[in-house]
């Protein structure tokens, strides 16, 4: 039996949880703390952090939100973003995380997931892989949060990345974050039929159906924000303006342009308990 | 100190740590041996390759630190790498000596693409009790058939079925996913990463204090 896994992704930049549209356009919703709280009381099986904006911030204040996560939350924390030196791994797991993902360093430098794997141990190490859909089903790599093109093809580097001791792999679909318009089920059932570590489908869910499909296709594990991000700002309670930085336009006036619904991960488990096996407490 | 977390220079010790933490448990992250042996209970955690593991205990000495808790006779916990070097060996990298403590064998769960079965197991999965040992174990707790969260690709078969706590099914492997002997306890799954479930195991640890 494997129960498949329902991890609530937080993207992070400075004191804010952001959710941006292929991975750009980055909006401000609140406080990523206030977030995660609900999640892991919803029922989240594991939070995934993501530092998006690493190179350009302090990198202290994502490590004081992993300890203070760490601190009230009992489940497993992985965190992303700016992982490139071991002494990096070391950092972020000594403030409670329980596993890193890396993308960009490993492009630069295969080893580093070679080496991490070896000290920390493969399950310690998520491999993140960031595609966009180029002609003929062809997927190519991107870095740094899908700013940087590689012109790597996803399918090698993804079969690579389990040689090297990647203890799982998450694949981002640039062209479906945060539209809620589904998972490319394709991208997972090929990357399944070429790999037998975890594998984490991130990008497109926006809702119940899109989660059992991402499953069906091979999936272990769904990494979703936007559904639960939107879903938790249905409840005007929710809204603390008194911690948002920067804009907060898109808070004030969510409801006008809404493509999500009020939904939360205590009702997706609801809605999948039926149909996959699923961790209902 | 209450509990020795015993620090062979592998993580995850802050997760356990934070676990104690968080119910009022006092802890040291130490690989002092009068420190470990003066402690109440004493966890050995561990995520990680079993071989470096055991090579950095040995350096450090602590196989004797573990050895002469263990022979005092107070609680001793194992997290999982911390219970698989508790056994004879692991066909990690071949075969690699393990502390010997408890009898029996680590090995791989078959992995394998055209027939989808995915290693590492990482995820929350059932334990079940198959015996009466819950009954004195810090799992007496109602925990049968809950979920605890599992991450590893090596599993443990002891000699003796009697010193079984729990079993779980992961793929088509049934195998012990925690054991207890007199004063040892040890548990694949992390009950500090555990939510609820793993909460009321280190409540029942409390106890012993």
């Amino acid at each position: 039996m494997i129960f498949p896994r329902i991890i609530a992704r937080l993207d992070i930049k400075g004191p804010n949880l952001v959710k941006g549209i292929h991975l750009e356009g980055l909006r401000v919703l609140g406080s990523p703390s206030q977030f995660a709280n609900k999640y892991f009381i919803d029922g989240a099986d594991e939070l995934f952090y993501q530092d998006v904006v690493a190179s350009l911030y302090n990198r202290n204040s994502i490590l004081e939100f992993i300890r203070n996560t760490a601190k009230t939350i009992s489940i497993p924390l992985t965190v992303g973003g700016g992982i490139r030196e071991i002494s990096d791994i070391s950092n972020a797991l000594e403030a409670g995380a329980d596993k890193v993902a890396i993308n960009t360093a490993a492009i630069n430098n295969p080893n580093i997931i070679k080496e991490a794997s070896r000290i920390f141990g493969s399950s310690t190490i998520v491999a993140t892989v960031e595609t966009i859909e180029s002609e003929n089903k062809t997927y190519l790599a991107y870095t740094d949060n899908g700013r940087e093109y590689t012109g790597i093809d996803i399918f090698e580097w993804c079969k690579k990345l389990e040689d090297l001791g990647a203890g799982e792999i998450m694949i981002t679909s640039i062209d479906r974050d945060g539209t809620g318009t589904g998972c490319d089920t394709y991208l997972i059932e090929k990357i399944r039929d070429l790999i037998s570590v975890p594998l984490i489908a991130h990008g497109g869910i926006g809702v119940t159906k899109h989660i059992e499909q991402a499953f069906l296709s091979g999936a272990n594990a769904v990494a979703i924000a936007s559904i639960i991000h939107y879903g938790a700002l249905f409840d005007n309670e929710f809204i603390d303006n008194e911690t948002i930085e920067g804009n907060k336009n898109f808070v004030s006036n969510f409801k006008k342009f809404k493509s999500f619904g009020p939904i939360d991960i205590k009702k997706i488990k609801n809605e999948l308990k039926d149909i996959v096996p699923i961790r209902d407490k | 100190m209450e509990i020795s977390i015993i620090n062979y220079g592998m993580n995850n010790l802050y997760s356990v740590q934070n676990a104690c933490n968080n119910i009022g448990i006092n802890s040291i992250i130490t690989d002092d041996h009068e420190v470990i042996l003066n402690s109440k209970i004493a966890i050995l955690p561990g995520v990680g390759a079993f071989r470096e593991a055991i090579q950095n205990i040995k350096n450090k000495n602590l196989d004797k630190s573990i050895y002469d808790f263990i022979s005092t006779g107070k609680p001793f916990f194992g997290v999982c790498l911390g219970m698989q070097l508790l056994f004879d060996e692991s066909a990690e990298f071949g075969s690699t000596q393990g502390l010997g403590i408890i009898k029996g064998k680590v090995s791989r769960f078959d992995s394998n693409v055209k027939k989808k079965l995915i290693v590492p197991h990482v995820g929350w999965n059932k334990v079940s009790f198959n015996n009466n040992n819950y009954k004195n174990s810090v799992m007496k707790n109602n925990l049968n058939k809950e979920f605890m969260y599992f991450v590893h690709s090596y599993y443990v078969t002891p000699q003796s079925k009697d010193i079984e706590l729990t079993s779980t099914t992961y793929q088509d492997t049934t195998y012990c996913s925690s054991i207890i002997t007199e004063n040892v306890t040890a548990f694949q799954f992390h009950p500090e990463k555990s939510g609820n479930n793993g909460i009321k195991i280190f409540n029942e640890i409390k106890k012993l204090l």
